[in-house]
């Protein structure tokens, strides 16, 4: 583990780049009234890494993640990002920022078709004025057709050309998965947060998305923070675990690390508290 | 013969007054659309518009009686006259500062509640409003004139004369008010279907949560929205004041846009153009054939009832998100 302490980054044994700390999280404690979701809880995610979080049910690995998205806000702690301490900011300064999340429950607009759905991650990459967006002139048309250009480079990656015009209330769970991890691949997301990317999947769909989630990583170099709640999936995945259970965390480290820790092999098999 | 031609004008009048039904109309549809919130405050917010638009123009004192009757003074006006265009002008800028307000001090404080709470707070801001007009203007009737054509439409009636021998009688008003709503249309589709603000708008409406992730500001859209519907409302006040005077009986207008909504469908624009015409002629055309053989005064419910009709058939509207159910 000595090498990852190092400020630039390091070669893992697999050979994967991975670079200097882009999210710090230091003794973060998120309350709920008197309920304690998060306790004093500290890690990092580094440049180009996959780093998953993972748990049992109800060990606040949701509410870690919507502490990083800016959903929620600690009662205590720091969060940095990019080597600056990030006051309590609303989430949609933190996803021009370059932060983007998928949601657990899935969170797309129904209403609007595959590919306007995932246009809309583009919405912060546009800047031409109202009105030649709405005579479709000049930097307008340009800036568009750039913008379509990257989301059909995604649609394609993510093999889902035959739905771009369905909309998306008609897609069945797996596919609906896809389309929200392509909203947020299209605006070129630093980090890139997925919030149970293989809840609810069967076996094929749960391979598809790790797929995914490989390429993307290797493709277009996005740091991606994960949770789950499966443990096998994860470990195959990811560079770096982290462990929480009952808003602690319990373990941090690569996959093998964490598999042979006495206190995660005790949370998942389900050892009494005492 | 006569009867076909009689009912050719009854016609065309009917498609003006459905243009006027669908610009109140609109308002409703924008703010729905961009939250989810049936704004029962559309109709009052056409009056306070109206009522505004009045009173900057004839330079009116805000709050005169107010401050009449706490200071014992007797001001009533400024004594100036403000030209129809920077009074229209000035007036949209109050509504932009009402939009933000109402976001500030209403909207807030309900991100994440149901969409009735909402609907109850629109009901309290449309009485709030309802008072602050009377307080802030006064509760006399008052005519509005931004100077729009009036009266009969000679060319039309000579025209028609030639053709059939009878001479339509089509108010220029109504001329206008179909243009300018024509403009107002193709400019409000332009700017929800083409732009970035009209598609973070779009997507507001749809999951607030979701929009928040990719990076939209919730109050940047509320206060976009609320201020469109309000110069939408504008627009409408100025239609109807012109029409038919200032006074309260306004923003009891914004009860006919209902019929029209769930005919064209609350998500749709085009649906409450198309809701608004097929109401203001049907109604028009149903209390000109039917309405002599059973006793008149059909356009007091006729929209209701196609309304309702509708409602059994097709819930969603004309042009209204096919309604998606998976189980």
């Amino acid at each position: 583990m000595t090498q990852v302490q190092e400020q630039d980054g390091y070669v893992t044994a697999d050979g994967r780049q991975i670079g200097p700390v882009l999210m710090d999280l230091r003794d973060i404690t998120l309350r709920f009234g008197g309920v304690e979701a998060i306790k004093k809880i500290s890690f990092d995610i580094r440049e180009g890494e996959i780093r998953a979080i993972i748990g049992p049910n109800g060990a606040g690995k949701s509410s870690m993640l919507n502490v990083i998205s800016g959903f929620y806000h600690p009662q205590e702690g720091e969060v940095w990002f990019k080597g600056y301490r990030r006051g309590p900011m609303k989430p949609y300064e933190v996803a021009r920022l370059g932060v983007a999340r998928t949601f657990q429950n899935i969170a797309l607009f129904d209403g609007m078709t595959v590919l306007d759905n995932i246009m809309t991650g583009r919405l912060n990459k546009m800047s031409s004025g109202i009105l030649s967006q709405a005579i479709w002139w000049g930097s307008a048309e340009r800036e568009e057709n750039h913008n379509r250009e990257q989301v059909e480079k995604i649609i394609d990656f993510l093999e889902i050309q035959n739905i771009r015009k369905t909309p998306v209330g008609r897609l069945p769970y797996g596919l609906k998965k896809r389309v929200e991890l392509a909203r947020a691949l299209a605006a070129e997301p630093q980090l890139l947060l997925l919030d149970e990317p293989m809840a609810g999947m069967n076996v094929e769909e749960k391979e598809d998305m790790s797929r995914f989630i490989l390429d993307v990583n290797d493709e277009f170099g996005t740091t991606i923070a994960l949770i789950e709640h499966d443990m096998g999936v994860v470990m195959d995945l990811s560079d770096r675990v982290v462990v929480m259970d009952y808003g602690r965390k319990i373990g941090d480290g690569t996959p093998d690390e964490v598999r042979n820790n006495k206190e995660v092999i005790d949370a998942y098999l389900g050892v009494a508290h005492d | 013969m006569d009867q076909l031609i009689y009912a050719a004008e009854v016609f065309l009048n009917g498609l003006m007054t459905g243009v006027m039904y669908a610009l109140v109309a609109l308002g409703f549809v924008l703010i729905f659309k961009a939250s989810g919130v049936f704004n029962y405050a559309q109709g009052v917010l056409a009056l306070f518009a109206a009522l505004t638009l009045v009173g900057i123009q004839q330079g009116q004192v805000p709050f005169a009686h107010l401050i009449n009757a706490v200071l014992g003074t007797h001001i009533e006006s400024f004594g100036w006259t403000v030209p129809a265009f920077l009074a229209v002008l000035l007036t949209a800028l109050v509504m932009i500062l009402l939009a933000f307000l109402i976001e500030k001090l209403v909207l807030q404080h309900l991100v994440g509640q149901e969409p009735i709470i909402l609907f109850m707070a629109t009901i309290g801001l449309a009485y709030f409003l309802e008072g602050l007009g009377d307080v802030m203007w006064g509760a006399d009737i008052k005519r509005l004139d931004v100077g729009l054509p009036q009266g009969i439409s000679d060319s039309i009636e000579t025209v028609t004369d030639q053709w059939f021998g009878y001479g339509f009688f089509i108010d220029r008003l109504d001329i206008w008010a179909t243009a300018i709503a024509a403009l107002l249309v193709a400019a409000l589709v332009a700017f929800s279907q083409f732009t970035k603000q009209g598609r973070a708008m779009r997507a507001v409406a749809d999951d607030h949560q979701a929009a928040l992730s990719v990076g939209i500001s919730l109050r940047f859209i509320w206060v976009m929205v609320w201020s469109i519907a309000g110069f939408v409302a504008l627009v409408a006040g100025i239609m109807w004041g012109t029409k038919s005077g200032v006074q309260f009986s306004l923003s009891l207008i914004a009860l006919k846009a209902l019929p029209v909504l769930m005919l064209g469908g609350f998500t749709s624009i085009p649906g409450a153009i198309v809701g608004g015409l097929i109401i203001g002629v049907g109604e028009k055309l149903f209390e000109f054939l039917i309405g002599p053989m059973i006793g008149g005064a059909t356009e007091n419910w006729f929209a209701y009832v196609l309304a309702l009709i509708f409602l059994v058939f097709r819930p969603q509207g004309l042009f209204g998100e096919r309604i998606i159910e998976r189980v």
